[in-house]
């Protein structure tokens, strides 16, 4: 199925609409249509990533950008087994909630990867500065993705690139969260390597990481 | 003109002698008084004085007894962390099955320590100040209370698919609000800010408010017994501004990310404006960006009164310096001088 034939407006409508069977219905359709996983992707990114650059442009809400990452999540896993065994893609990815125990933007990044074919590990939340230091070390990332909702924790993402750097780590550092939204710059102030404005950028900036790294 | 006076003129649409200033000022108080943010709140003596010194020294047009948000959940049973740079949070989330929201008790505020300490707070400022500067008490709103009592993620669960539980934990956060938001009230505030994040579309969109939380905040501000002002804590205001308005609410905050000037425009007459320094940008803000902001924004938002300046987030963050407070002040005294003449 060429990708211009994916009907991408009517499942963003879905997703959108948090309807879960029409958009499981829709997935199921192209996927025996198809035959292959390719274009459920497609599909997939392309319908995140216009709902994330909805958010961002203020059309859509928080909820439903996170909604629609769990609903494609869902679907990948549901339908993965039938899929192609090598699903899976390659660089070492964790992602951790710097001392706040609000996880819904982790979650969000976490669902757009996991349905953008990434296997990432969850550090969890509320995590000090030395935690997500130590298991970044331990998991010997490639990525580390830190997400904070305050700004204190916003501004000692800092502290944890100068300590993995103290520690030798050259992971690659994605900052995001409201402070990193509502101060466009302020990646770069506290060091990190890019800024994740949502799910499916952050899949962008890992992609030219890789890359970059080849 | 004293405050009081200032901001109720500006309340009703018509120009007093300036355009008034409610700065944010909470953990800052701990700064100014040289001790840590722990310490500060631990008692009401400090937050009293903190509260005093920055009204004077800022030129604050209001004093408030709002401490921090997460002093909310410890009535709830949930546990608060304590940070050196930055306002008290909430833990983990306490509701661990949406069940047990069936078995959920309302908390007596006449039981809870930290909650007396607001209300001893409130009388002993209203002692002081009197009726010549408005007290500001503050709830969070039973909509948005969920976010902190059992996480954002097990909360959307509930708001899309859950309707009897939703209906449950909304019934028994308006009883807590409504009783806190009154015993602040009796304790002698003048108005009441109600936190309300999640009716800002910037996180849930307005088909979903309309048929969940609008309807709660409705009920909510109707049973309390004095003036309500809504802030949406950065949250995008212009789209949901009507409905807003439809609550009952007196003022609205509105975000760094709504247009002012449209803003105005529907506001009109129809409910105050509050707003909309950024308060995470003031952060970099040095003098000359902070006369151009608040300059800006007075030339905008002020001429016609029903406009209070304030940051949009409704709290400064601990990093922002003094030098930008003081010059937020000034600016307002030289350029929020009625009638209003800011030069292009």
């Amino acid at each position: 199925m060429e990708a211009i034939n994916l009907p991408i407006k009517d499942f963003q409508t879905a997703l959108l609409q948090i309807d879960r069977i029409k958009a499981a219905e829709m997935f199921k359709s192209i996927y025996l249509k198809a035959e292959s996983f390719e274009p459920l992707e497609h599909l997939i990114m392309e319908s995140l990533e216009r709902i994330g650059v909805g958010w961002e442009e203020g059309q859509l809400s928080l909820s439903q950008v996170y909604m629609s990452g769990v609903i494609c999540e869902e679907l990948i896993e549901n339908h993965k087994p039938k899929c192609e065994s090598s699903y899976k893609k390659n660089p070492k990815i964790a992602i951790a909630v710097l001392q706040d125990h609000h996880a819904l933007g982790k979650r969000i990044v976490y669902s757009v990867l996991k349905a953008g074919g990434y296997d990432l590990v969850d550090f969890g939340q509320g995590l000090s500065v030395e935690k997500i230091v130590e298991k970044t070390i331990e998991a010997e990332l490639d990525i580390l993705l830190i997400s904070t909702l305050m700004l204190p924790s916003a501004l000692k993402v800092k502290t944890v690139v100068e300590s993995l750097r103290k520690n030798g780590s050259s992971v690659k550092i994605v900052a995001g969260g409201a402070p990193f939204r509502l101060d466009s710059s302020l990646w770069q102030k506290v060091n990190a390597d890019a800024d994740g404005k949502n799910g499916a950028h952050v899949i962008q900036i890992i992609e030219k990481f890789v890359e970059e790294g080849r | 003109m004293n405050s009081m006076e200032r901001v109720m003129t500006a309340l009703s649409y018509k120009e007093p002698d300036r355009v008034p200033i409610f700065l944010n000022l909470t953990i800052t108080g701990a700064k100014e008084l040289e001790m840590s943010i722990k310490d500060y709140f631990s008692s009401a003596d400090n937050v009293v004085k903190g509260q005093l010194l920055m009204k004077n020294k800022y030129s604050n047009d209001m004093v408030t007894a709002f401490l921090y948000s997460a002093a909310e959940i410890e009535a709830w049973g949930g546990e608060v962390i304590f940070y050196e740079d930055g306002p008290p949070n909430s833990g983990e989330p306490f509701i661990k099955k949406i069940e047990d929201i069936f078995k959920m008790e309302i908390p007596n505020i006449n039981n809870i320590a930290g909650l007396l300490k607001g209300l001893e707070i409130i009388k002993k400022l209203k002692k002081i100040v009197n009726e010549d500067t408005p007290i500001i008490g503050a709830v969070t709103a039973p909509f948005s209370l969920p976010v902190m009592q059992m996480g954002f993620e097990k909360y959307l669960e509930l708001i899309y698919f859950r309707k009897d539980e939703f209906n449950q934990l909304m019934k028994i956060n308006e009883e807590f609000c409504v009783a806190w938001a009154n015993a602040q009230l009796e304790a002698g505030a003048t108005a009441i800010s109600y936190a309300n994040p999640l009716a800002s579309p910037t996180i849930v969109e307005r088909d979903t408010y309309i048929s969940t939380g609008f309807e709660v905040a409705r009920k909510t501000i109707a049973r309390i017994r004095g003036p309500v002002a809504t802030n949406l804590a950065s949250g995008i205001a212009l789209p949901v501004m009507m409905d807003l308005i439809k609550t009952g609410t007196k003022a609205v905050a509105v975000s760094v990310k709504d247009n002012i000037d449209e803003a105005k425009r529907i506001a009109n007459k129809k409910v105050a404006m509050i707003g909309n320094l950024d308060a995470i940008d003031m952060v970099n803000w040095d003098k000359e960006k902070t006369r151009k902001e608040v300059k800006e924004l007075i030339k905008k938002a002020a001429p016609g009164g029903g406009f209070i300046l304030s940051d949009n987030h409704g709290e400064i963050p601990w990093q922002v310096t003094e030098n930008v407070l003081l010059e937020i002040a000034e600016t307002v005294k030289e350029y929020g001088t009625y009638p209003i003449q800011v030069d292009e």
